[in-house]
């Protein structure tokens, strides 16, 4: 039977969903290991923390290379481990990190590399989502081992219990890829709400909250959601640019997205238009986001969220 | 699988041990982030489309700028070079021009029928091959294409050079004395101070700078500057195989027709209704 490494993905030590959104993708071509690259005297904890999704075995390699060199020195040690079990495919995490660790691999081995796919077939062929999502493409490693990235929250995750033999082994980390050097490192600022990329639900503020987001958030926490916003808003410094959803900011793809004053330019459509549901609230009844809309509300925002908000803080109590 | 050699820059040729630094700034040309993209034939169609120098390729020439004017200028008689770096079609020379008229020296663009639909590893080993040439300290781009979107060619590039790879920095700061980098790396993971020495590949993220408009000066200025156009072969690049293709490319279905409400004081709870049927809360 066939193999398909993954690169296991972890937040402080643990493996996070889309670990086990990438593992559910990977058995759909082959039996699942996967690759975990820890500090040193944390490889049992990281491996131990792989605990659902359908993974047959683990790798564990600790090096203090990986915490100290970042993206270069993971790179030879996924290389590594690529070269020695020859698998049929190598899928990775769509983060920066995570793509970034697959293009120096694919350089190095000089294998095929697709980024954010969003479904994989059993044949390795990758479905991605371009030009914001307004084309489905489908592509192929011209021969042999291909790496694919797998955008967070695009595959169904296969919760089922793990209980993965655990194999530790070694690999060389060369010199060139110790070049860079992290002296310190801060995880995000949760603040509380889940991070944009993985929400479920994604409430956006654009140029229609003149700056005044509290509305946006308050609707965004009754939900559990993550607060995102336009590029209008953020050039216009109303919130953080990390926060930014579009062409040049994040791309999101929540169970529910729900655009605030948000006109809908192609610029903010490219990166939430895949969203499954999409409710959209605007004064303006010509704002082209109405068209992607399976809900929407032509009226002010500021007169619309606050009960809203109550609606389902009442819901939920 | 085949492990080529990676490079290994004669640290005795470096321009910075002649007391400037030669910064290299790699750049796409894209259709404009505004406009509606099609596939034709398995690739972008670039030819009937508004094509700009992609916005995120704009932080990086400013950056480049601001660094060699922090340490002695670019102009004439300054103390360092800005070299816009490109692969694309002669139509490319466009957004090259944009960014010589931002203020960068002369510029490279390579193009060539045989690089049409070449992916990110040739792209990589391509602009690799015209770095190591160059001898360049620093290389800087922007995080990623508004086209292709795939944030790994200056991994990539880092890898095939040999050298550090510092990129998504929001901050860049520059040693030239002690040919050392420092930057602040902003992802998803977190901020990471990283550091490095000459040579090295920086990506700067959108907002590290505000990039400044070409002045009249500039523009005309740009004009007479030199685009050395070259060709594959010249580059010493070891392949022109793509290793990953499109197989086939659809616009997706428009999104069915939502409801739409115009609110008269009960659209709120209404909107709650809908999340509510829809089993979203």
């Amino acid at each position: 039977m066939s193999t398909v490494l993954i690169l296991a993905d972890f937040a402080g030590e643990k493996a996070t969903k889309a670990t086990v959104e990438i593992a559910t993708a990977g058995a759909v071509i082959g039996e699942v290991t996967a690759l975990v690259l820890a500090p040193v005297g944390k490889g049992a904890a990281y491996a131990a923390s792989i605990t659902q999704g359908p993974v047959t075995k683990v790798l564990v390699i600790e090096s203090d290379d990986f915490t100290k060199h970042g993206v270069a020195a993971c790179a030879d040690a996924l290389a590594h481990v690529i070269g020695q079990t020859t698998p049929s495919a190598v899928l990775v995490v769509s983060n920066a990190f995570g793509k970034e660790v697959a293009g120096r691999v694919a350089m190095k081995l000089k294998i095929g590399i697709i980024t954010d796919a969003v479904d994989i077939a059993s044949d390795c062929t990758a479905t991605q989502l371009v030009f914001g999502g307004s084309t489905t493409v489908h592509s192929k490693v011209a021969e042999g081992t291909g790496i694919i990235t797998v955008r967070p929250n695009t595959i169904t995750a296969n919760f089922a219990a793990a209980t993965p033999l655990i194999e530790n082994i070694t690999a060389p980390i060369s010199d060139s890829s110790k070049k860079a050097t992290i002296t310190s490192s801060q995880p995000p600022v949760k603040g509380g709400r889940p991070e944009l990329t993985e929400a479920n639900i994604v409430v956006s503020g654009g140029r229609g909250t003149n700056g005044d987001f509290a509305s946006v958030e308050a609707f965004a926490d009754s939900l559990g959601a993550a607060v995102g916003a336009s590029r209008a808003a953020t050039d216009a410094g109303w919130y953080p640019h990390s926060h930014q959803v579009g062409q040049t900011g994040k791309t999101v793809s929540p169970q529910l997205y729900v655009a605030c004053g948000i006109s809908g330019a192609i610029q903010h459509r490219a990166g939430m238009q895949t969203s499954k549901n999409i409710v959209v609230v605007n004064k303006d009844p010509e704002a082209p986001l109405f068209e992607l809309a399976d809900f929407g509300v032509v009226g002010d925002l500021f007169a619309v969220l606050p009960p809203a908000t109550e609606g389902v803080k009442a819901l939920k109590a | 699988m085949v492990f080529t050699r990676t490079f290994n820059w004669p640290f005795g040729l470096l321009a910075s041990n002649l007391g400037h630094m030669k910064i290299a700034v790699c750049i796409k040309q894209v259709p404009d982030s505004w406009a509606e993209k099609k596939m034709v034939g398995g690739l972008l169609d670039r030819a009937n489309v508004d094509a700009v120098l992609n916005d995120l390729d704009e932080y990086a020439v400013e950056e480049a700028l601001r660094i060699a004017e922090a340490h002695g200028g670019n102009e004439e008689g300054g103390a360092n070079t800005v070299t816009v770096i490109s692969m694309g079609p002669e139509r490319a020379t466009e957004a090259v021009r944009k960014a010589l008229s931002m203020g960068a020296n002369d510029a490279i663009l390579i193009s060539d029928a045989v690089l049409v639909g070449a992916d990110a590893v040739v792209t990589a080993e391509v602009l690799a091959n015209v770095i190591s040439k160059g001898e360049y300290d620093l290389v800087i781009c922007g995080t990623e294409s508004t086209d292709a979107r795939m944030s790994v060619v200056p991994a990539m590039m880092s890898e095939k050079l040999g050298c550090a790879q510092l990129t998504f920095a929001s901050k860049v700061t520059v040693d030239p004395g002690a040919k050392k980098v420092s930057i602040t790396r902003v992802t998803e993971a977190g901020v990471d101070e990283v550091h490095g020495e000459f040579p090295c590949v920086i990506s700067v993220v959108e907002k590290i700078n505000e990039p400044r408009y070409p002045s009249f000066k500039g523009i005309m200025a740009a004009k007479k500057k030199t685009i050395d156009i070259r060709d594959f072969a010249s580059t010493g690049a070891e392949f022109t195989k793509s290793w990953s293709a499109v197989i086939d490319a659809a616009p997706r279905p428009p999104r069915a027709t939502g409801v739409v409400v115009t609110d008269d004081g009960s659209a709120g709870q209404k909107l709650v209704d809908f999340l509510s049927e829809k089993k979203l809360i």
